[in-house]
């Protein structure tokens, strides 16, 4: 058991320390101008200056909220919808076109719209968050419905069970995966979304932290951005994923 | 004639056929059907695959209604499916989400089955015993082998404690050894529980072993070949299949079904393929 846990450390840690070593070879090789590239320490200095003396935290914080909002609103309106259209195929014959469409719309596409409409404050950061993971939930809630076979429902009515009954302790238990994976990918489509809106008007968060340095070129403030988003991201997944272990024991993974 | 109530009828298929409208045009599956079911009977119906065996037992656990005709349950029309009427689906339909013991009590706890909750827990416990799955109590289903899926399946149907059992070829997936101690088993428990069951086989061997009365049932559409009461009382044992008339009895019947199952692959032969 410590010998697996040794070896699952290690083999996790190996691609990072590969992309430091490469990062740094890059440096070293004299192929780049030396100011295109910072070194990993010095961005690991700007990340301590920055997290004590500019408030990484408030832009970390900001970014977070967004995201952790607009996905909780998005994917709570995705459920029930993905829902229906996965269970009633009339409903996915009305709108499948519709939602096919506007999934297809990339969410950036839409910010120009977005200013128009609500502003350049939270709520239109907040709407543009929540069409991406609207978008990108309730189509794997759809698909994921649809797949559950019938056979459990009838196998529970063979047993008595009423319209209730079989909602409540067999298709809610069979829904729970696909929702897990739709706040997966909600989450990914929304942090790539939110920097995206960031960028182009906000005061505080981490995509506008990378727009401010990049006006003055400080290519290490931009590194630490880009770095904390990829970390954010990450964790938000691991955590993610961790429930969904505890949530799916029961599920049949392919592990070795 | 015995009048209606003194017999004890429980399940009948009165001049029973249903039909599919699909692209080709009208698809008849089973085709006038009419026998009667008795407490304590248990019928094997056999035939070619395909045939429409189980859409027979799906119009009586209710999952399918006849076009023309009436299928009776205890001298009603059935209308949908019900706990009196246990189904045993040969894909098992085992519910991954729940434990074994879950599993079991899944029909217990639900408001239709009226079980007091003081003995839910005493009748999981005997099911378990029952069918060798108390160190699985606690397992989840993919832990478990195909026979104790199976065993499972049937654990989850009996306790509810059906009258009626409906078995669609529920020992079809498993091997010979695991299919021969289901079978025996089965025996067992109906020797002690007393139920009547419809089981859909397609094994000669497995519907003389195990049903008082076979009903043979032509290639597609379904019709009745012929119904054949079984001459060996319960209990039974691995025995019988030495005597003389199981061999003879599995001769005519094996005749029959091959009979069929020709019909039944000249129907599908396309033209051009016919010697």
């Amino acid at each position: 058991m410590k010998g697996s846990l040794a070896r699952r450390i290690v083999l996790g840690m190996t691609p990072w320390i590969g992309v430091i070593v490469l990062w740094y070879a890059v440096r070293w090789s004299g192929l780049v101008n030396l100011s295109l590239i910072p070194a990993p320490h010095q961005v690991a200095a700007k990340f301590v200056d920055l997290l004590l003396h500019e408030g990484l935290l408030i832009d970390i914080y900001a970014s977070t909220r967004r995201v952790f909002f607009g996905v909780a609103l998005g994917i709570l309106a995705a459920v029930p919808v993905g829902f229906l259209l996965g269970w009633y195929r009339s409903a996915r014959t009305f709108a499948d076109p519709m939602i096919n469409f506007f999934r297809a719309l990339p969410p950036i596409a839409l910010i120009p719209l977005v200013i128009v409409y609500f502003g350049v404050d939270e709520i239109a950061k907040l709407v543009i968050l929540f069409y991406a993971s609207f978008f990108s939930g309730v189509i794997v809630m759809y698909e994921g419905v649809s797949q559950i076979t019938p056979l459990y429902i009838r196998v529970a009515k063979t047993l008595g069970a009423n319209e209730f009954e079989i909602f409540r302790k067999v298709i809610i238990p069979l829904t729970v995966p696909h929702i897990l994976t739709a706040l997966r990918v909600a989450l990914g489509v929304a942090w790539a979304t939110l920097v995206a809106s960031e960028l182009i008007a906000a005061q505080r968060g981490l995509g506008a932290m990378i727009q401010n340095a990049s006006t003055y070129f400080l290519l290490d403030i931009i590194y630490v951005g880009i770095i904390c988003i990829g970390c954010i991201a990450l964790i938000m997944d691991l955590i993610l994923r961790w429930i969904s272990a505890k949530l799916l024991v029961w599920q049949d993974r392919a592990t070795s | 004639m015995i009048a209606p109530g003194m017999t004890s009828e429980r399940a009948r298929f009165d001049h029973v056929s249903l039909s599919f409208d699909t692209p080709k045009g009208n698809l008849r599956v089973v085709d006038d059907v009419s026998y009667a079911i008795n407490d304590g009977d248990f019928i094997a119906v056999i035939g070619p695959s395909g045939c429409g065996k189980t859409t027979m037992m799906s119009m009586l656990a209710g999952f399918q209604t006849p076009t023309t005709g009436r299928v009776l349950f205890d001298g009603h029309p059935v209308t949908g499916p019900g706990p009196e009427r246990g189904v045993i689906f040969q894909e098992y339909g085992v519910f991954p989400w729940l434990t074994v013991r879950e599993n079991i009590a899944f029909g217990l706890n639900l408001k239709a089955n009226h079980v007091p909750s003081s003995e839910r827990d005493q009748i999981c416990q005997h099911y378990l015993a029952l069918m060798g799955l108390s160190d699985f109590a606690n397992s989840y289903p993919k832990h478990l082998s195909g026979g104790m899926r199976q065993r499972l399946a049937i654990a989850r149907a009996y306790a509810v404690k059906p009258q009626f059992l409906l078995m669609d070829e529920p020992f079809g997936a498993l091997d010979a050894q695991t299919r021969a101690n289901m079978q025996n088993l089965l025996l067992q428990v109906l020797a002690t529980e007393g139920k009547t069951v419809m089981l859909i086989t397609h094994s000669v061997e497995e519907a003389i072993y195990l049903a008082s009365r076979i009903v043979v049932v032509t290639a597609r559409p379904a019709r009745i070949k012929e119904i054949i009461d079984v001459p060996f009382s319960y209990p039974r044992d691995e025995s019988i299949q030495e005597r003389a008339e199981f061999g003879e009895l599995r001769g005519h019947i094996r005749e029959l079904v091959m009979n069929e199952y020709r019909a039944q692959q000249a129907q599908m032969r396309p033209v051009s393929f016919s010697e």
